[in-house]
This record gives C-alpha cells, structure tokens and sequence, in this order.
C-alpha cells in the first residue's frame, strides 16, 4: 500500500495504490493512470528556457512535449542548456527532437520576435 | 477630452478576457492599458505547467495560455496600449495614462475595468529580523530574473513561505543547478497546492518544515550568509532550543500576495477584508461604472478562474454602457462561521440567471456543510468532503433561490457534519 498526491490536475487528490495496483482516492481514471505509471514507470514534464542567441539577454521558454522518465530530468535539462535558438520563435517549434531518444521533442511555448 | 465607452486598466488574463467579453456584447469601442511591453502580465514568467485545464481542458503553460487569449484580441481588433502606465483615475472615470509616444492622456470613459492584478509581500511587510543585506528577493522577483531574463538570484537558497509561487521556484532553481535546501512555513499547513509540494518538493528531496518560521538573517558582509529558523507554538511565539541553521546566500519570500488597489483606494472605493474592492453580481465596485476583476479583486491560484471573472467583469461593464444594470435591490452577502471572505458581497442586479459565490476557508476542514442563510431560512447547503484555505470554493446558486429572502442579508458559514 502506499499513499500519494496526484499532480494531474490541481484537485491533487490523495491517492492510494495496493500491490496489485488497484487505486482508489482518484476522482478520475487520470488520477489511477498516474498512481499506477508512478508505481512502474514515474514520468514528468519538463519546463525550463533555452537562451535567445540572437538577442541581448534574452531567453525563451520550453517544454517537453510528452513526459519524461522521472531519472532523465537532470541529463534533459543538460540538453537544453547546450543549446540556444535564433529569433522569432514560434509557439509549438521543436527546438530538440527526440530528445536523447527518449521520444519527447523540446518544444517553444513563447513567440518572441 | 478623448472619449472611449470602456478602459480596461492591464492587459494580464483578466483583462484580456474583460475585453473579449465585453466586445462579444457589443461593445466596440474598448481600450486597454497595459504598463509592461507585452499583453499576459504574470503568465508570461510562469513558463511552467498546469494552466487551462478548466478553459482548454488541456494542459498548458503560462506563456502558451496568455498567448491564446491575446491572440484573440487582436483578431477581434481590440485596440490596447503597451509600455502604458496608467497614473490616475477620478470618480468621474477620466483615466490618466503616459507612454513615450503619447506622452500624458486624459480619456473619459463610460466604464473603466479594473484587472491590475496583485503584488507579492516583501521583507519589510513580514517584519523580518536580522541584518538588512542583498540576497532577501521575493519568489516573484526570482521568477522573472530567471524565466524572463535567465540568471539565478541565488546558489544556495532557503524559502520562506509554501505559497505556490515559492513551491514551483524551489524546482525550477533546483532545475538550473541551485541547492534549495528547505522551505519553511509559519502555518502548521501549506498555503501551496498539494500536486505542487508533491511534484516541487518531495521529487528533488526539498524538506518543508511547518510551523517554523525565520528567527533571523545573518549578513555582516552585505549577502546573506545564513539563515536561522525556528519553531514556532501555536500563538506563533519562537520556541527557544529549536533553532536550525542554514548556510546560504538567499532567502526567497512567498508570503503572500496582495491584490494591487491603490488607484482604486484613492477613488475611496469600499474595501474588503481581502484588500481588494467590495463588488456586487456585476463586479462593479462602490463608485458606479467602475468594475474589478482577477488578482486585484481577489487573489486566485488558478488563472482559469481569473479568465472566468474577467468575462464576468466585461458582461458587467457592457451592460453597465448599455443602461442595463439597474439596481433593485441591495443585499448583503457576508462570511461567518469558518468563511474568511465571500464575493460578491453585494447582490444588486437580477441579470444574472445563476450568482456563483466564491470564497475562501480560514483553516483546513474536512466533512462540512456550507449553508447558505438569510436570516433564519436556510437558501443553500452544499456538502463538501475536504476544504483548504489555498484553494478557493465556487459555489453557483440559481437566481429563483435568491428572491423574497426575508432579510436583505445572505451570510456563508461551515457547519462540521456530525
Ligand atoms: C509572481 C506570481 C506567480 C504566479 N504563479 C502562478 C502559477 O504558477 N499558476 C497560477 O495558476 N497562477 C499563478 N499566479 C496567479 C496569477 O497571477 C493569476 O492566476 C492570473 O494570471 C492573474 O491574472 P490578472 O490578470 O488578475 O493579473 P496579472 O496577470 O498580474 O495582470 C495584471 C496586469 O495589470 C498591469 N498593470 C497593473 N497596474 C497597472 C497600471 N497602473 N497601469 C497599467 N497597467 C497596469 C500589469 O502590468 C499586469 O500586466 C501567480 C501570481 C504571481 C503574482
Ligand atoms: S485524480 Fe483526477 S481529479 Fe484528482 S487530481 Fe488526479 S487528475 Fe485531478
């Protein structure tokens, strides 16, 4: 048995989860969904910015574009802070595809111009 | 004297959905003020996740869900200004803005919105004791620094405060190769969400100690150097012997936020206990045709509710133009038992076909009724399993039930569920 928070949405409903993965405390099947994939296989998203290079202090905000294992963040993060991009920047450009294979692209969120 | 039918004052989320509202019930003639050089205001440092589940039923960040709105103003044709402060507001609803170009205007409205937002407690607020040295920023200020302009304010950091804003910096610093090494809350419950301590804190191994709070900053060099803290009883007196000591050279502050009212404080508008105006079901405030709406009425913690009351502010302001919004009466809606505020607190109008009543709990409480009562007639009881103060309640009550009340009072209070 085991307890914990979801953090699908911002209800965060509490959670647990039994060895054989049943779930209950969810308020909706994404609530089971995470509680069993964070048991097996915990994922996060990642959001952080990548530096503007054609602009004065500039920086420009990204996401992954799926999540990610939750023991990739620190090697993903190094990824995105190897790299800059050029303005404009559109919301939705890939900026890394695939990134270390992982199957998550780095994505803008922010249009600069 | 330039004349325009309605001024919304900033162009963040609230005002931005003011504006849309108000053009979709016909009014064309809108101008909004906006001091920065972008429309969105505080989303646009918010680069993380989580925004628009209600709104888009998608997850997106900050940056991503202001653009969506400000993309649907200039397609709409909405004129708004940047880089435009505005300095003065009277009760005959002349606003007063400048910018480099314009230089300073006088524009007469028929209804001005105010969407100013909020602003976060500082050091000086909170009375802090210790040295006075760099290196004391409030969570705000370190989330522009790095998401806006891309330096950490600090190597080794210690929060005071669990408020979200605290929560979500405490990662994204982690993130960029800070050691965070505990956050610490007066309370003895966090005013975050709990996805947020989950997913910020206990991921990255961050502690939160509760109920202990900043016994003072030592900083003889002029940076801070450490910071102690200390437990405190539940008068919220420093326990002596339960000092932790904390080599650093940040304290980051997320000690709450204030709505950002002082234009509208000099109008002598009626205020609340949330320090934001008093408003009725129009989101008009005491000084008639001057509205109010998302941070500056009321601090939120979901932007798709700020987006859902700047609508409302907008309709209000559109009928206000339109001669529609005829008082008919003048109920009180006020707090008691367990309730901190309730909006609106005012009922005036019989436009709207449902009054969604929002507030906040004092303290955590599980199992409660939340009665509706005017005078002794109960108009309302809604059961809820689980209430915390960081999180606010909506609670929609059909117009039928708000008519021949027998008191022009309608009170929110908690009652515990035996
Ligand atoms: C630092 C901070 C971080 C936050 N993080 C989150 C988060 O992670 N998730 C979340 O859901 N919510 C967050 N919030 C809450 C968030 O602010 C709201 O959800 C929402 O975005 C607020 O919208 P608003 O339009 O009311 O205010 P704002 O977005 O603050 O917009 C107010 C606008 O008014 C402008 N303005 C103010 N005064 C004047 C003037 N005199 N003249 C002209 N323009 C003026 C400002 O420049 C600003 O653009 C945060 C709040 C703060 C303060
Ligand atoms: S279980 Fe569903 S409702 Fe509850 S926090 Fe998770 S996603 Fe949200």
């Amino acid at each position: 048995m085991k307890e914990l928070t979801c953090i699908v949405c911002p209800r965060g409903c509490r959670l647990t989860i039994d060895d054989e993965l049943n779930v209950t405390g969810n308020s909706c099947p994404r609530g089971a969904q995470y509680a069993k994939d964070e048991l097996t296989n915990p994922k996060r998203m990642i959001t952080s910015f990548m530096r503007v290079k054609n602009r004065e202090n500039c920086v420009v905000s990204v996401k992954t574009s799926t999540s990610i294992p939750k023991g990739k963040i620190f090697d993903v993060m190094e990824e995105i802070n190897k790299v800059g991009v050029d303005a404009p920047t559109h919301i939705g450009d890939i900026a890394i595809s695939n990134v270390l294979g992982l199957g998550a692209d780095i994505v803008i969120t922010k249009n600069i111009k | 004297m330039i004349k325009r039918d309605l001024v919304i004052i900033g162009g963040g989320s609230a005002g931005m959905a003011a504006a849309i509202e108000a053009k979709k019930n016909g009014i064309d003639d809108i101008l909004i003020l906006e001091k920065d050089n972008v429309l969105g205001g505080i989303l646009n440092q918010c680069i993380h996740n989580g925004f628009g589940l209600t709104e888009f039923k998608e997850e997106l960040t900050g940056p991503e869900y202001l653009s969506r709105f400000a993309d649907v103003v200039k397609e709409m044709g909405i004129e708004y200004k940047l880089d435009s402060l505005v300095l003065d507001v009277t009760e005959n609803k002349v606003v007063t803005y400048s910018n480099a170009n314009d230089g300073i205007v006088n524009i007469e409205a028929k209804a001005i919105v105010f969407a100013t937002g909020c602003y976060e407690r500082s050091a000086g607020a909170i009375q802090l004791s210790g040295d006075r040295c760099s290196g004391i920023i409030t969570a705000g200020t370190a989330q522009k620094y790095l998401n806006i302009h891309g330096y950490l304010a600090g190597k080794r950091i210690v929060i005071l405060g669990s408020g979200d804003i605290g929560l979500i910096m405490a990662r994204r610093m982690t993130l960029e190769g800070a050691k965070v090494l505990c956050v610490s809350e007066l309370m003895p419950y966090s005013n975050g969400l709990n996805r947020n301590i989950a997913q910020c804190l206990n991921d990255y191994n961050i502690p939160l100690y509760l109920s202990r709070s900043v016994l003072r900053v030592e900083g003889k060099s002029g940076r801070v150097e450490k910071v102690v803290l200390a437990a405190v009883d539940d008068k919220m007196k420093f326990i002596p012997g339960t000092e932790m000591e904390f080599e650093c050279d940040t304290l980051l502050l997320s000690v709450g936020l204030i709505p950002y009212v002082s234009l509208l404080d000099k109008l002598h508008a009626e205020m609340s206990s949330t320090k934001g105006a008093k408003v009725n079901d129009q989101l008009m405030t005491s000084i008639p045709g001057v509205f109010a709406c998302g941070n500056c009425l009321h601090v939120h913690d979901v932007v798709d509710f700020v987006t859902d009351e700047g609508r409302e502010a907008g309709r209000g302001a559109a009928n206000y133009i339109k001669g529609l919004s005829e008082k008919k009466r003048h109920i009180t809606v006020k707090p008691g038992n367990g309730v901190g505020y309730v909006i609106p607190q005012y009922i005036e109008t019989d436009l709207n076909n449902d009054i969604t009543f929002k507030f906040r709990v004092r303290k955590p409480i599980k199992d409660v009724f939340v009665n509706f009562k005017s005078g002794d007639t109960l108009i309302q009881k809604v059961v809820k399993m689980v209430l915390i103060p960081s999180e606010m309640v909506m609670i929609k009550i059909n117009k039928s039930k708000l008519e021949n009340l027998p008191v022009d009072e309608i009170e929110v209070s908690l009652e515990e569920r035996k």
